[in-house]
Formats: C-alpha cells, sequence, structure tokens
C-alpha cells in the first residue's frame, strides 16, 4: 500500500469518527497548546526585557564603563560585593582618556545621578526625582527629544551653566498647570533653570523614566550628583553592531593602562553591555522554556496513553476488516504501516490543533499587553511531536494488528 | 472411468492420479491446484485434531468444482489451504506453478493477492467503503496507482452489472447486489482461481439462483472456480464435485454422476 493511501485511509477513518477523535486528542491537544503559548509568552517577555528594558537602560549599541554592575539581577556574594566596593573609583579624567582614544565614529557622554529632593516656587517637596550630571552627547546616544523647550548644548556644559531639563512626571509635581520653562528649580540648594522638558518616557518594569532631571556634568549638577565620589557612568556607543567588541577592546585597554593593571590581573571595572546585565534573564529564560517544554511532555505523555489505548480499541473492533484486508493481499507490514499512520495521522492533527489554539493564546496575551511572537521552531518541534507520538502509541497496536491471523479474523464479529 | 471427461475437457481420475503421485515435481501449466498428500493438524489444547488426513485434489485451468461435505469433513480447512490463508501441516500444494505450501506469511499475501479471488458467505465487504472502493481494495495491495483502481474496478461493478450502484455503500445494497460486489472485487485482479465458500449461504434461493448464473457464465467464460458448499442444490452447477469426509476425499466425480447418486440416495 502505498503512503498516501494510507493517509487517505487514516484521514476517512478519522473522519468517521469525529467526536472520539476530538476527545482522543486532547493531550496532545493541551500540550501543544501549551508548548506554543509559553514558548511565545517567553519570547515576548525576552523582547520586552532586552529590547524595552535594556534598551532604554543602556541605549542601542552601547556600553557603560562602571565600576560595578548596575543591573545586577544575578545572585551576588558577600565578598564579590566588598571586592566591587574597594575598586577605584570612575573619574572625569577617565572619561577625557577615553574621550581621547575613541575612533570618530563612536560616541561618548559621561553620566552620574542620585536620589535628591527638589523644591520651586509652586510645590514645597514632592519627594525625590533623580538627578542626572551628564554631558550633552547623552541625548544623542540616549535619543531623548524635548516636548517643550529644549536640551543643553554643549557649550551651556562646557561654560557650567545651571540649566535643566525635566521629566515629563517633574513637570506635574513641580509645575502645575505653569509652562515651566525659564522657572527654576531648587535641587540641594543650588538653583537650576528650566530650559526644557523631555517627552514621555513611560515606566519600565516599575522604574519612572519620567521623574528624572537632566543638567550639564560640568555645571554645579555634579555637586547635587556627588561626582567627586564616583561617577555612575562613562557610556560609550558603537555607530553598529559589529562595532561594538572593537570599541569595548579599545576602552578596556585604555583604562587598564590608566590604572596599570598587569596582563595577569583581572579588570577593576565593568564594560555592563545589555548582554552582560542580562545574563542572569538569559538563565530565568532557560527555565521557563524547560518548564514550557516539561509542563506540555506530561499532556503528550497522557496523549499518547490515550491514542494507544483508542487504537487498541479500534484494532479490536476492526478484526473483521483486518482479516479481509488480509485475504484480500494485505501483507503484514501494509496491516502496520495502516494503523502506524493511522495513530500519527490523528496525533498530528492534535497538533495542529494544539498549534491553533497556542496562537489563539498568545494573540489573547498580547490584546492584554505583553508582545508574544509564537517562535517558529515550536510549530516545527510541535509538528514533529505530534507525529512522533502517534508513532510511538501506535506501534504495539499496529504490531497486534499486522499480527492477527488471517482465517480468526475473518471469523470475528 | 474413462468416461469421466465432461464437454468442458475435463481431466480424468487416472490423469489427475498421475499428477498428484510425483512428489516434489511441479506439475505442468495446464494444473492450477495440485496437492499432494496434504494434512492439516490443529494442537486443540494438547490433543491433536486431525482436520485433513492426505488428500490429492488436482484441478486443471478453466474447470468449475464444487467442494462438499458435512461439517467436520475438513472442507473449511481444505478451502483455507487452497486460499493459502494457512498452511498445511504436510504434503505438497502446487498453486499455478508454485510451491505455496511452504510460504512465509507475506508471501503468501501476496499469492492471495495475485492468484485468489475470495467470495464469502457473508460477503466481507467493508461496511463503511463504497462499492467501488471495496472492488479497489485488491489493487491497492497491488500497489496499483490511484486512477488505473478506479477505472478497473469501475469495469469489473460493470460486468456484474452494478455500474449504478458504485457509490452505494454495503448498506445500502441488497444481498444479491453484495454478493455481485464481492465477485466485482474477487476478479478485479484477474486472479488464477475464483475460490467461494458458501456463496449463496445468506441468500434467498431466487437470489441464490441469480448468484448461480453469474458464476456459471464466469466458468463459461474461461474463469477456473472452486466452491464449497454444503447444498447439492448449489454444487449440482459445478461440473465436478469433490465430496470430503473424515478428513479424506470420499468422491471425486462429474456433476453427472453425482447428480445419478444424489438421485439414487433420494
Amino acid at each position: 500500500m502505498r503512503l498516501l493511501d494510507a493517509i487517505i485511509l487514516a484521514l476517512q477513518q478519522i473522519r468517521v469518527q469525529k467526536l472520539k477523535s476530538f476527545f482522543t486528542l486532547i493531550g496532545v491537544i493541551i500540550g501543544v497548546m501549551f508548548l506554543i503559548a509559553v514558548v511565545s509568552i517567553v519570547e515576548g517577555l525576552n523582547k520586552k526585557i532586552e529590547v524595552d528594558f535594556a534598551g532604554k537602560f543602556l541605549g542601542v549599541n552601547t556600553f557603560n564603563v562602571r565600576r560595578m554592575p548596575n543591573i545586577g539581577m544575578g545572585d551576588v556574594t558577600e565578598a564579590e560585593w566588598r571586592s566591587w566596593r574597594q575598586r577605584p573609583r570612575i573619574t572625569a579624567a577617565d572619561a577625557d582618556a577615553i574621550h581621547a582614544g575613541l575612533p570618530d565614529d563612536a560616541r561618548w557622554a559621561i553620566q552620574d545621578s542620585r536620589n535628591v529632593n527638589a523644591s520651586t516656587d509652586y510645590t514645597r517637596s514632592g519627594g525625590s526625582v533623580l538627578a542626572n550630571a551628564v554631558t550633552a552627547g547623552y541625548f544623542t546616544i540616549k535619543d531623548i527629544g524635548v516636548e517643550k523647550g529644549r536640551l543643553f548644548t554643549e557649550q551651556e556644559d562646557a561654560l557650567g551653566s545651571p540649566v535643566v531639563v525635566i521629566g515629563s512626571d517633574v513637570e506635574k509635581t513641580y509645575f502645575p498647570n505653569i509652562d515651566p520653562i525659564d522657572h527654576i528649580i531648587k535641587l540641594e540648594g543650588y538653583e537650576f533653570r528650566v530650559v526644557g522638558v523631555i517627552e514621555k518616557q513611560g515606566t519600565t518594569l516599575g522604574f519612572n523614566f519620567d521623574n528624572q532631571l537632566y543638567g550639564p556634568f560640568h555645571s554645579v549638577m555634579n555637586r547635587v550628583t556627588m561626582s567627586h565620589r564616583d561617577i555612575a557612568g562613562i557610556v560609550v556607543q558603537a555607530p553598529n553592531e559589529q562595532a561594538m567588541g572593537e570599541l569595548q577592546t579599545v576602552v578596556r585597554e585604555i583604562m587598564r593602562r590608566r590604572r596599570h593593571l598587569r596582563p595577569a590581573e583581572k579588570d577593576n571595572f565593568v564594560l555592563e553591555t545589555t548582554q552582560s546585565a542580562f545574563s542572569a534573564w538569559d538563565k530565568i529564560k532557560q527555565v521557563l522554556v524547560m518548564a514550557g517544554i516539561a509542563l506540555p511532555a506530561i499532556g503528550l505523555v497522557v496523549g499518547a496513553m490515550v491514542i494507544m489505548n483508542i487504537m487498541l480499541v479500534a484494532v479490536a473492533e476492526r478484526t473483521r476488516e483486518i482479516g479481509i484486508r488480509k485475504a484480500l493481499g494485505a501483507r503484514q507490514r501494509d496491516i502496520l504501516w495502516q494503523f502506524l499512520v493511522e495513530s500519527s495521522t490523528l496525533s498530528a492533527l492534535g497538533a495542529v490543533i494544539g498549534i491553533a489554539f497556542g496562537f489563539g493564546i498568545s494573540l489573547i496575551v498580547s490584546a492584554m499587553g505583553l508582545a508574544t511572537s509564537v517562535a517558529p521552531w515550536s510549530v516545527v518541534l510541535s509538528v514533529a511531536i505530534g507525529a512522533g507520538v502517534g508513532i510511538v502509541a501506535g506501534t504495539l497496536p499496529a504490531m497486534k494488528a499486522a499480527k492477527l491471523d488471517p482465517i480468526a479474523a475473518l471469523r470475528s464479529d | 472411468m474413462s468416461a469421466d471427461t465432461g464437454e468442458y475437457g475435463l481431466s480424468t481420475t487416472a490423469e489427475r492420479q498421475a499428477v498428484t503421485n510425483v512428489p516434489g515435481a511441479a506439475p505442468s501449466k495446464e494444473w492450477v491446484i495440485v496437492t499432494r498428500n496434504i494434512s492439516r493438524d490443529y494442537d486443540m489444547g494438547g490433543e491433536v485434531v486431525h482436520a485433513l488426513r492426505g488428500v490429492d485434489v488436482a484441478i486443471r485451468r478453466n474447470e468449475y468444482v464444487a467442494i462438499m461435505g458435512p461439517s467436520g469433513s475438513g472442507k473449511s480447512t481444505l478451502m483455507n489451504l487452497i486460499g493459502c490463508l494457512d498452511t498445511p501441516s504436510g504434503g505438497e500444494y502446487w498453486l499455478n506453478g508454485e510451491l505455496v505450501s511452504r510460504m512465509a506469511d507475506d508471501d503468501l499475501a501476496h499469492v492471495r493477492n495475485r492468484e485468489i479471488g475470495f467470495v464469502f458467505q457473508t460477503f466481507n465487504l467493508l461496511p463503511r467503503a463504497s462499492a467501488l472502493a471495496n472492488v479497489e481494495l485488491p489493487l491497492v495491495y497491488a500497489g496499483i496507482p490511484s486512477a488505473e483502481r478506479k477505472r478497473r474496478a469501475a469495469e469489473a461493478l460493470e460486468k456484474v452489472q452494478l455500474a449504478d450502484r458504485m457509490d452505494h455503500r454495503p448498506n445500502e445494497l441488497s444481498g444479491g447486489q453484495r454478493q455481485r460486489v464481492a465477485i466485482a472485487r474477487a476478479l478485479v485482479n484477474r486472479p488464477a482461481i475464483l475460490l467461494a465458500d458458501e456463496p449463496t449461504g445468506n441468500l434467498d434461493s431466487t437470489t441464490s439462483e441469480e448468484i448461480m448464473r453469474v458464476f456459471e457464465s464466469l466458468a463459461q467464460g474461461g474463469q477456473t472456480v472452486i466452491m464449497v458448499t454444503h447444498e447439492p442444490d448449489i454444487a449440482r452447477h459445478a461440473k465436478r464435485v469433490i465430496q470430503l469426509r473424515d478428513g479424506r476425499v470420499a468422491s471425486d466425480e462429474n456433476q453427472a454422476k453425482f447428480m445419478q447418486r444424489a438421485v439414487a440416495t433420494v
């Protein structure tokens, strides 16, 4: 018997018993559905973390030169923490040295920040805001634009002008119903003139990007952020992804030379990238993907047992049919083939339905706000699993059918 | 004994004995079935039952033979052996020039597919398949592509006057029509022998006559027909009647002689 004939026969058999076939397939459907859905949700979380969250904190093709990691999601031991605290500080001189050594197409900026209390003539205290002392290049690197007014310029930074660009929530809190441009905001006793309001950035994983303000690093803002202690980071941006590695090497060498590190000694600073900051997330992601595979596996095992059971019943019910087919010339392998194809077609059909449901769940989760995306590999894996479950579940019943004695089979009811 | 040769040029008893008496030698082409001392024993929980105790049967191409016998005579066992559904415990069985008595399962399946067309008492059609699909079945296992299968199956159904019933399922057909579908299925792969097991057992007498006329015309057209039955009324349609008793051939005679004896017994 040819494969196409066997598949057509199997589909006819399944069509005749629609409801029974559907219930038989529930295990496979649920298994595949969860596989597709969980993987798509993990992918969605992944995009949110890596692109959204990491992109906002660090910027595109960007790394931070820091004393210690900032976005530490992994486990840090007490000893590690203490060794980090003993590292030398990052200074403005480091920034100058890096600037001097950078290729022309790379961008750089200094960024330091501290939570401080602010006040204006209109609001005494609105809680703390995150004050940033940055050089003008920072806005370009982070792709920050203004909603009102303007950003401060390189000249203003060089001259140390006490100007500030505020986030939209700072505007709301400290300048209720007032245009804040050219008004004064006080930070730690220093007065700054507002020159612009940044367009709304939103909140990512609990961090409000709009409750921040930015002043020139070379103004008194560096006193507000206490930059003499340590500069939070020197931000370096490569022109493209390919240049990232080389640029990190250049910066690492500059820093090592400045600190007179011998070849055997480890870096006493970090170059924090999206990847390095989220290596912990990668671990979490692996666990989630494993769960996304292990849970459906239980469904698939149950599904396989149900299919095997149903196929055993089918062989018993169709003993006479098997006898007729054998009398007419079906060989053992024809009968084996027939039942194997039937069980795998059945189970592959379950996989297809499961994939459709999985897509459905993914769409629903998407509609609820998390941008999920169904991974093509999970679809391919599902179809393979579907057919595989069918073959595993069908082997025993099919072998039983193939070995039936034609005379006895013909005599059965 | 010499009067054995009938109008269809059937073999004489002497000729048949000559064929069956040479173990190991392939019979000449004209002999479609030759059994040499075949036996079949069943192990029924430690007790051996001898269903066949050495049967010699030789059937030429184009013969129309009935195998008779009361229940327990071994006629079903013989029919299973002739039909290659079973293999003998001893002896030789030559079918169409091939020694099939020692063949393995899958080779037997191949022989059944190519050489034997079965017609059963209970029709044995697949209930959920159309008449056409039922007739196609032997061609499916012969590995013939779908388009040619359909053409040949339709042709076979036309020959049994069921061209207008091809898409009907068995439960939409009368008993006689079902048996004609089964005959079409039996003949579609052009087998060496048509093997019918009580073909009229489930039919009323009118329909039985109709089916026997189909067999008659097939036999006249040159088809070798072997029919297993316990009804003398049905057996009389055959040109030769082999009677079994207690696992042995009790008589093997032409129709005229069989009729004479049947009348004498009444």
